[in-house]
């Protein structure tokens, strides 16, 4: 047992609103510099769609992520072996174009003041940020597709869709074709991380004591391995720098114990950040599970942070009892864990992602029949109206089981029968239009206590700051002293700090 | 005179910029250190511009290199004539190689808008020289015949010479003017190396074949020394 301490998510799909709030925070942080227009280290996707960038999860195209080797039982890169690697190092011939996320642009404002006098009003036209000249015609930016997820041309190419049939098609473009929820991408900071694994310069690593996967900026030769190798897309190629950059899941303000900025700006609360422990052991165990078990390998490799043996294991590893106490606080390990509601995004890829989603329940339960809104088996009796919305959900299990739990819909229907629970639950003591019978009939479906649907529904809908933000202490002041004995932390104070001692950019 | 600057002092300057610049550059600007890749602006000719330019390249150098490294070795390899052929044919097809891929890659950078964005002046500069270096070489196996046989003769008792630090012009101060200027071009290059991107050839990451996939860094159990 080799007892690691890991900061984690979840993020609450119910709750998403889709306001990309997350994504401006982000945006005006980390990425408004040249060569990093088009990064978005936190997007908000709508799905069904194709997601950005365009259709990432087809891996056919992109080849990011583990496969598990047919008969030796061996994990391998998609994209290829060490040797593949150096000898299509001088082209990756799966390497995203920058035309699969978008030209950045921005507007030639002086126009509007220096145009000559004529018959029109001037415009300000799109100027590209790369190459400086004007563009005619846009064909895509950031949130090409947000809100038209019902669309064809967008729901139509979502690589989730690839099994679904007809009749699922069909309940996607009902009511004016509109069914879509939202998903919030960061970087999900990896067990068994794709990026790392295809970095032949061995520039991506990830810290060992709070899991922050990280581009060493002096490593990195833009062999652009990383960009094929994250399944995810989360890892993107300064074109002006001539580095790769992802995510840093704010680590500098982390270490100042403050969430990260998307979390902290998230207007719908989804988001919950939280320390937990693991066995770095059963990682390789974990990502090999055959597919209908990925999700219930990667729970078990997370451990339970109360129970004595995991505390004994972690106090050897050196991880300090503040640490273990913030693994006993964090909401994830409950979302996770304790209650089994958050899915990892495509545990297909085996990376194993540290980022957890609840997915969303609704509102998916009604349809247009005979020209009324009508809730789905309405005037049947008891349960039965909520379960048979759960089957002929117009986004189908199906879909939901292709992006959060390697298409077992077993795992999926778990977590909605918990979900309905809670809604039972609360329903039961607000409205009280359902019978108690009903109400202990659902929890015994979904395995939950009142008590735990109780605090299920505290921390979905009304935790507090601390509840959802449970930043562990870092440590990172130890972590001088670990290094320079001798010397008082206080001297390394406003030396060097993050950021560059020379600029960023190219000088040679 | 001009022989002594050209085949003496001037390779001496350029191994000297080589050894002091290269290591200064890396340990005070190590950021620098990249290979610019523009594929992600721009895909288009890339395949047939770079694929054909390294592995070409890489393998002329070598053979280069290998000449001058293992002289005894190289004469007993081309001592069969068979050999000899199958070893000009090759040298003068991927000569070919590098010099179509150069125009790919400069015709890249001329006439894609998003990849001379990425393009500075001293990018221009290596492009030219290397062209003109790939170029020349290609020309001198091809109306030099047997370089492989008198490159023995001429440039490796050269630079054998500079590098035994006794240095001696006449193997090849009597050589045709292209000749000359090929092996210059060669010093030109390493005189370009530590200030432009060529440095990235350095870092070509041969270590990923043995190192673990995953890469796991300890803050706390690491000891470094101020």
């Amino acid at each position: 047992m080799d007892i690691r301490s890991h900061v984690s998510m979840v993020f609450h799909l119910d709750k998403c609103i889709g306001c990309h709030t997350c994504t401006v925070a982000c945006k005006n942080i980390w990425t408004d510099r040249k060569g990093t227009e088009y990064m978005y280290w936190n997007n908000v996707e709508t799905k069904p769609g194709t997601g950005y960038p365009t259709r990432w999860e087809d891996q056919e195209q992109y080849r990011g992520g583990w496969v598990l080797d047919e008969k030796g039982g061996k994990l391998k890169l998609r994209l290829q072996g060490k040797w593949g690697t150096l000898a299509n190092i001088f082209y990756n011939p799966y390497l995203p174009s920058i035309d699969d996320y978008f030209e950045p642009w921005t507007y030639d404002y002086q126009n509007l003041f220096t145009a000559p006098e004529g018959d029109d009003q001037p415009t300000a036209r799109a100027v590209s940020q790369i190459t400086g000249r004007y563009m005619d015609t846009i064909e895509a930016g950031p949130n090409w597709d947000d809100d038209l997820g019902g669309s064809p041309v967008y729901a139509d190419n979502d690589p989730n869709l690839d099994g679904a049939t007809e009749e699922e098609r069909r309940q996607i473009a009902e009511i004016d074709r509109t069914v879509f929820f939202y998903l919030p991408r960061i970087c999900n900071h990896c067990l068994n991380p794709g990026c790392v694994a295809a970095c032949p310069a061995g520039a991506i690593y990830k810290r060992a004591e709070d899991g922050i996967v990280l581009i060493s900026q002096d490593k990195c030769r833009a062999w652009r391995m990383c960009i094929s190798g994250c399944p995810y897309k989360k890892t993107y190629f300064n074109w002006s720098t001539g580095k790769s950059e992802k995510c840093i899941l704010c680590y500098p303000r982390l270490e100042s114990g403050q969430p990260p900025a998307c979390f902290h700006s998230c207007v719908g609360r989804i988001r919950y950040i939280g320390l937990v422990l693991y066995d770095a052991d059963m990682i390789q165990e974990a990502a090999m599970a055959p597919s209908d078990q990925l999700v219930d390998a990667q729970r078990a490799a997370i451990q339970d942070p109360f129970d004595p043996m995991v505390i004994a294991a972690a106090r050897r590893n050196g991880i300090p009892d503040s640490k273990i106490q913030a693994a006993q606080n964090s909401p994830v390990y409950k979302f996770v864990k304790r209650w089994g509601l958050a899915l990892p995004l495509h545990p297909d890829f085996r990376t194993l992602p540290m980022l957890f989603y609840v997915p969303p329940l609704g509102p998916v339960t009604s349809k247009m029949e005979n020209g009324a809104y009508e809730t789905v088996d309405a005037g049947a009796e008891g349960l039965a109206p909520m379960l048979a919305a759960l089957d002929k959900s117009r986004v189908s299990l199906r879909y939901m089981a292709s992006l959060f739990s390697a298409g077992n819909e077993d795992i999926v229907r778990e977590v909605y029968y918990k979900l309905m629970a809670v809604r039972i639950y609360m329903r039961g003591k607000t409205v009280q239009d359902v019978t108690q019978a009903e109400v202990d009939e659902a929890l015994a479906l979904a395995g939950l206590s009142g008590s735990e649907a109780e605090a299920i529904f505290r921390l979905t809908s009304l935790p507090t700051y601390e509840e959802r933000f449970v930043v562990p202490p870092m440590e990172r002041e130890t972590a001088i002293q670990a290094q320079f004995p001798d010397i008082d932390p206080l001297t390394r104070k406003a030396s060097t700090g993050f950021g560059f001692r020379e600029d960023p950019a190219r000088r040679w | 005179m001009i022989d002594t600057l050209a085949f003496v002092v001037f390779p001496y300057v350029a191994v000297a910029l080589v050894l002091i610049v290269t290591p200064y550059r890396y340990f005070s600007d190590r950021f620098s250190y990249s290979s610019f890749s523009s594929e992600l602006l721009q895909r288009k000719g890339l395949f047939w511009g770079s694929v054909a330019w390294h592995y070409g390249v890489i393998l002329i150098l070598l053979a280069h290199l290998a000449a001058l490294l293992a002289p005894g070795a190289w004469a007993a390899l081309i001592s069969e004539p068979t050999r000899l052929y199958v070893l000009e044919v090759t040298g003068l097809a991927l000569a070919l190689a590098t010099v179509a891929g150069m125009v790919v890659l400069i015709g890249r950078r001329l006439f894609l808008p998003r990849v001379a964005s990425v393009t500075t002046r001293w990018d221009w500069v290596v492009l030219f020289v290397l062209l003109a270096q790939v170029a020349l070489g290609f020309w001198v196996a091809l109306f030099y015949r047997w370089g492989s046989d008198w490159y023995l003769h001429t440039a490796v008792p050269w630079i054998v010479s500079l590098a035994t630090l006794n240095p001696q012009t006449q193997f090849v101060a009597s050589l045709p003017i292209l000749v000359q200027i090929h092996m210059l071009g060669g010093f030109v290059l390493l005189a370009l190396f530590p200030f432009t991107r060529l440095v990235h050839m350095i870092t070509f990451p041969v270590t990923y074949l043995w190192r673990p996939y995953q890469v796991v860094i300890w803050n706390r159990r690491r000891r470094v020394v101020p």
